[in-house]
Order: C-alpha cells, then structure tokens, then sequence
C-alpha cells in the first residue's frame, strides 16, 4: 500500500516539474577552450541583479554543435560553443531538426608548442614541426613510421634532444586544430617530398597527415592543460601543446616556441602573424531568442568585452579586428540564418 | 605389505627442519603483509601530505584595507536601497579613489595599473554592506577588500620580482603600487572570507564552494529520500516475501551486477529518461539526485539484505510462535533489529554518490554556475565538480584553492563515514 502511495507522489513529483516548467535562465555548452571565455561573460551578465546567471557546460566543441541542433524546446541548450567552425554535415543535423542558428565569431585563440624557460627554446619551421610529430612520413617515395627520434634528426639546428611533447586527446579540439594547421597544411600540403608523395597515395590536401605520433614521441596527457604545464615546469627538456591563454598565465616560468620566425605573443597572435591559430564561435538558435529571457542581453556583453583592453583579453582570449568585431555585432542584431554556402567561405 | 618405519632420529630431523622452512615462510608471508600496507599508507600520506600542502594557504588570502567615503548618491542613485540600484552605483569608482589616495598615482596610465590591485568583486562587497546596514551611506570607513589574484600570487611569492618585467603578469608599476600599501601597513594575510561562502567565480580571489556545496546537499538529500526506502522496501521483499523461483533469482542476479556498472552508465539512463522522455530540465539537483539514487540503489538493496538476513531466526521464530503475523515479525522485529546495518549501507553509498562527477556529466551538472541554488529545480553543480572544473583553469590561485575544496570534500566524506561507524556501534546488537 505504501509502496503505491509513494509510486504515485513519485510521478506526481515527476510531472509537474516537467509541467511548470519554463526555464528564466540561458543555457550553453561547449568547446572547453571557449569556456574559461564564455563563463567570464557569463559571470559579468550575472551580476545584474535583474537576470539569471546563464549555466555554461562544458564538453567539447562538437558537444556544442551537436547539442545546439538536437531541437527546439527549453530541454535543449540555447548556445553552442565551438572551437572549431561548423561543418556541412553538423548543419544538415541541424536542418534536419528544423533549427535555426547564427553563427558569431568571439575571437582567437593561439595553440603554442611551449616549454621550461630553463630548457632550450624552440625555433623551427612549422614544415620541421610537422615532420617532428606526423605518425607517418615519407622516405623515398614510401611512407613509413616517423623515425625520428631527436629534434636535431630532422633540422642540425635544432637542439640536440629527444623528441617529447606532451598534448591534449583525440577528444580535444585543440588537438584538431593543431593537427589540421601543422601537419597537414603546415607539412604535407607544403613540404615538397611530402606534397609529392601525398599526390601518390591519392591524398591531394594531406588530409592523411592528421594522426600524431603514437610511438611515445607525443604523450597524451589529458584533457587538462594545467597538468601539461606542470610537467613542463618539472622537466625542462619535454615540450607541450596547449592554448595561448596556459602560456599567458605562465610566462614567467615557460616559453613559447617560434614557429616559422613567429613567437607567439597576444600582439602576433592578435595581427594574424602567429599562424597556429583558430577561431571560436558560438551558435545561438534563434526560436529560443525572446522564449529564454536576455539571450540578446547575454550577446551584447560580449560586445561590450571582447576588445583588447576588455576581460576577455586579459584572460588570454585574441581578439578580432575592428572590421571583424563589427560584422559580428551586427549579426548578432540580424541573425541571418547559417546557411551551407556560408560555411564554404 | 611390510613397510618397514622410519627411524625416530630421522624423523624428527626431517620434521624440524621442515617447522623451520615453514616458519620461514610464514616470516616471509607477515613481511610482504606489513611492506604492503607500509606502501599503501606512504601512498596515502603522500596524497595528503601534498594536498594538505596547497590547500592549507587555500583557505587564507592577502586582503588590503581601505579608508572608502561611501557617497549616497554615487552609491546608491535612486536612493531606493535597492538591489538594482545599488548594481548601478559606482561603487568601483569608490573604492578607486580610495586606492589612489594611499599610493597616488601620477597620470592616466599609472592610475589604469593601479586599477588591477583590487578585486572586480570590490563593488559588490560594499553593495552587501550596505544592504546588512544603511545606516553607513556617508560615512568614510575602512573596509577590507580581496586583491586582486595576480597581486595575491605575487604577494605569496609565485610571481618573482627579479624576472624580466615583459615575462611577469603584473609590470613594474602595480608592483611599487603593492609596496606602497605594504609599507602603509594596508596588506593584511587572513583566512579567506570568500572559500566557503562565495560562489564559483572566474576570479579565483572571490571564487568559494558555497554553490556546489548547496548542490550537492540538495542532490544528496533527493538522493536519500529516493533510495533509502526504494532500497529497503525491496531488500525486505526479497528476504521476507518472495517466492524462490527464477523470477526472484534473476532479479537477485541483476541487482548484484548492477552495483558493479559503470556510474557514466546511469548518466546516459537519466539523460534518455528523466530528460529525454519526461522533458525535465537539465542541470537541476532532483535529476541528478535521482541519477545517483539509482546508482546506489543496488548497494544500499545488498546491505539492507544483509543486516535482515543477519538477525537471527530464532528471534523469527520466536515471533511465529506467539503467533504475530509475517508483517508483525518484520515490523515488529526483524527490521528495527537490521536498521544500524542498513543505515551503514545506506551511507556508504550516499559517500560515494557525494563524490561522484561521471553520472552528472550527461545530465548538465558538470557546468560553471554562478547563482546559489534555492531549490531542487534551480541549476546546480555539486562539489567534486567545483574541484574539476577550479583544476582546469588557468589562473594560477585555482590550484591553491583547488586543494583547498577537495579538503573540504574530505571532510564531509570522513564526516560521513564516522557517522555510518558511530550508528552502527551506537545502535547494533551482539547475540
């Protein structure tokens, strides 16, 4: 009998939560690169003791962009962070559930290869980069397990050491990026040997180079960047890869590699010299604009921050040119609709 | 069949010498016990050693102390006292020129360096002040605010002053700022007002647990209200009335095994039901307490079973033979004499739902949320989360105050724990 009676005020618990229910606050996930950004935002919008501070998950970029198209409806998220941009098909998800979105540009963010100041800095071509950690590479026409062991294998005037990098999981955004911009477009697209040999295997845009290293030369080390910046404090002949803003936080004790004659600092990165670079996005769905209160509100702060003197900057967020920062803002007014053809661009 | 005995000096030889080998190894076999437990108790003295030892000066924070004017109408424009009002004052100008008068600065850039020193939360505490009592609108008082967490950084020594100024977070300038103060006796290191009553912030120096801790008091509390008499209503099914047959047996099998899935597991069930079917909102503490109720079901189901199936028969027995009914002997007896037993399960497993993170992942609880929940349908976060995230961020206070929530944490958990142990001696029954 009891056991009905607490069945039944169980359900009753159940359904009207789910009947009374209208959510009065913004609700986003996404990239966690674009997190540390998106909750500064989301605690400066807070403080107006009129609105709810929005809740920001975090879960990675395709998180972002998945959860954003899942469909319409205060049970799905409004806002989707992204560090890297939609893709057609992630869009033809999204036209599948009828969804809306605009797309709006935040800002950059720089992926350094960095290590202890007491070790020896890097200074290498992004073509030498690339070799030092594609897991294949081509010798005589054939492509075979990268060999390289030392960083002075590849180029006499990098240092004599061991090839060691640490850097983020498959699962990670920025690892995607890394690979995308370094060993693809960075090595196979532009090295000559590796060009050619890409040609013959039928790979024209080396999109094959993407896989990192597995032979211990790149070590995983996790989702969390602060653990690749303590192993790099400890061990000053080991390198790592991670966001600019890790670097930022700490340059008084590690340095960042420079790429191709480019050292990576807020103004290189900033003036688009620095080329391990990527944009961060967010996805805004326009049916829950006006249903969940502010959301024009919440977009506003971040053109009111995401200058160079704003908070985002000093939290090691590039940001975009004035041209740039001005098409967004007005986007985020119009909203035109993410269309295919846009993303071709 | 003549077999022919062995010679008595022989045969003691032989057994001595075998007495000495297996003494030998039962020397061997009481070495590798105690070196063992020696590695696993230098492990844990290991990890507590080390947070212990960031997450001590986690609790503490460097404050300055200001003479601040507290001008009505900059305050408080509307005059209203009100929330918004007081959101709309100046506040930080305030403070600002407070600052100033201690370490005058010279010009417009050095007076944007001197703005980094204080806290952004400066605005805010004078806001609370005001709010707690009004009566301190025109008054000039000192107050004491947090500074900011690059300042507290190099206060505490982790930013070096004898590394180039382009390589350090805070140049030349705030640094002669910050000696000012010193040298004016404003800087005070005290135990952190912000670590248990703030909220989850960006800015590590006003960054507290409040907000998880809230959350997962309310998640645990859905949790037990679920559980507990899910779990024992079943565990006494199952001792008390069931028939033995295939059906009671496979459900017995399910149980078991279900208290060996993966937590993740039950995040991807409240997803796809509690979300996905009933249209609940995301984030909120009644999913995720009934997400963790379910995983701890199981457990709490075994040792609920266990404490019944403990009690002696005869006192069972004893019960039929005056007469009293099935459900008389279970209520009556059986079940009042297994309840320290299943209180100890039951708080076992609220233990370890406390520290969970995996099944809240799906269910949007692992987010930043600022807002202090109120109830069980505002979002919330939970305290192993608040650890998670503080971990992952760059600011370089967080890994201080990282340690410092995961003491915390501690706490509650060996509070928890003493309970279950405390209940079970206060309450048990030896026969």
């Amino acid at each position: 009998m009891y056991k009905n009676l607490f069945a039944f005020t169980f359900l009753t618990i159940l359904m009207n939560v789910s009947l009374a229910h209208s959510r009065d606050y913004i609700s986003i996930a996404g990239s966690s690169t674009v997190l540390p950004f998106a909750t500064i935002i989301a605690e400066t919008f807070g403080k107006d003791p009129t609105v709810k501070t929005p809740v920001v998950e975090s879960g990675g970029s395709s998180v972002g962009k998945k959860g954003v198209c899942e469909g319409i409806g205060t049970k799905y998220i409004d806002i989707g962070n992204a560090s890297s941009r939609m893709k057609t098909k992630e869009l033809a998800f999204c036209n599948k559930n009828k969804v809306k979105l605009t797309e709006i540009k935040v800002g950059y963010d720089g992926i350094v290869v960095a290590n202890s100041k007491k070790g020896t800095l890097l200074e290498i071509s992004k073509a030498d980069l690339g070799k030092a950690l594609t897991a294949k590479i081509p010798v005589n026409g054939k492509w075979v397990d990268n060999p390289y062991k030392k960083w002075s294998d590849i180029n006499p005037s990098l240092p004599n050491l061991p090839i060691r990098v640490y850097g983020p999981p498959t699962t990670s955004g920025t690892r995607a990026s890394y690979a995308e911009m370094v060993n693809q477009k960075g090595y196979c697209a532009k090295d000559k040997v590796a060009k050619a040999a890409s040609k013959a295997r039928g790979d024209k845009k080396g999109k094959k180079c993407r896989a990192m290293r597995t032979d211990g030369a790149f070590i995983e080390a996790g989702e969390q960047d602060n653990l690749i910046v303590q192993k790099l404090q400890e061990d000053p002949k080991a390198y790592g890869i991670f966001g600019f803003s890790y670097l930022d936080q700490n340059s008084d004790t590690l340095q960042g590699a420079v790429i191709s004659k480019t050292a990576p600092t807020f103004e290189n990165i900033a003036g688009n010299n620095y080329s391990v670079s990527r944009a961060l996005y967010f996805y805004v769905k326009h049916a829950h604009i006006g249903v969940v209160p502010n959301i024009d509100k919440y977009m506003e702060k971040w053109v009111q921050n995401w200058d160079g003197d704003g908070i985002l900057a000093d939290a090691g967020m590039i940001p975009m040119p004035k041209a740039e920062r001005a098409k967004y803002a007005k986007a985020m007014k119009d909203l035109p609709v993410l269309t295919a053809d846009m993303l071709k661009k | 069949m003549n077999k022919s005995l062995m010679n008595a000096k022989d045969a003691e030889l032989i057994v001595k010498s075998s007495v000495l080998k297996r003494r030998r190894k039962d020397k061997r076999l009481k070495f590798y016990g105690r070196s063992t437990i020696f590695i696993a108790l230098s492990f844990l003295v290991f990890l507590f050693y080390s947070i212990f030892e960031k997450g001590i000066p986690g609790f503490f924070q460097y404050y300055v102390t200001l003479d601040v004017n507290l001008d009505q109408k900059r305050l408080d424009p509307k005059g209203d006292l009100s929330h918004e009002s007081l959101y709309n004052g100046d506040g930080r100008g305030l403070v600002l020129e407070a600052l100033y008068k201690v370490i005058k600065p010279k010009g417009r850039k050095e007076k944007k360096s001197a703005k980094k020193i204080i806290s952004s939360n400066a605005d805010v505490r004078i806001a609370k002040m005001i709010l707690n009592d009004p009566s301190i609108l025109g008054k000039t008082i000192p107050i004491t605010f947090a500074v900011d967490d690059d300042i507290d950084s190099f206060l505490r020594g982790y930013i070096k002053r004898d590394t180039p100024e382009s390589d350090r977070r805070i140049n030349d300038k705030v640094i002669n700022f910050v000696d000012i103060l010193v040298k004016e006796n404003k800087v005070i290191y005290k135990f952190s007002d912000y670590i248990l009553t703030g909220s989850a912030s960006r800015s590590p120096e006003i960054a507290g647990i409040k907000g998880a801790l809230i959350g997962s008091i309310l998640t645990l509390v859905v949790c037990f209200f679920l559980s507990f008499p899910l779990g024992v209503a079943t565990a006494v099914y199952l001792e008390g009335f069931a028939p033995k047959n295939k059906i009671t047996e496979i459900i017995e099998i399910n149980i078991n095994n279900l208290a060996a899935v993966p937590s993740v597991v039950f995040g991807i069930l409240g997803l796809a039901i509690f979300i996905g079917v009933f249209g609940m909102p995301r984030s909120i503490p009644l999913i995720g307490g009934m997400v963790l109720a379910i995983m701890t079901l199981p457990t709490i189901i075994i040792s609920s079973r266990a404490a019944i199936s403990a009690v002696p028969p005869s006192i069972k027995d004893a019960a039929y033979g005056v007469g009293a009914s099935k459900l008389q002997t279970l209520m009556h007896h059986v079940i009042p004499l297994a309840i320290p037993g299943m209180l100890t399960g039951t708080i076992i497993g609220m233990a370890r739902a406390l520290g969970e993170t995996a099944p809240l992942l799906m269910i949007g609880m692992v987010a930043f949320i600022v807002d202090i929940p109120n109830s069980i349908q505002e979002p919330a976060t939970v305290l192993p989360v608040q650890i998670f995230m503080w971990a992952d961020f760059a600011e370089r206070m967080f890994i201080n105050k990282t340690s410092s929530a995961t003491i915390i944490l501690l706490v509650f958990l060996i509070l928890m724990n003493a309970i279950a142990v405390f209940l079970r001696n206060k309450l048990e029954r030896r026969w």
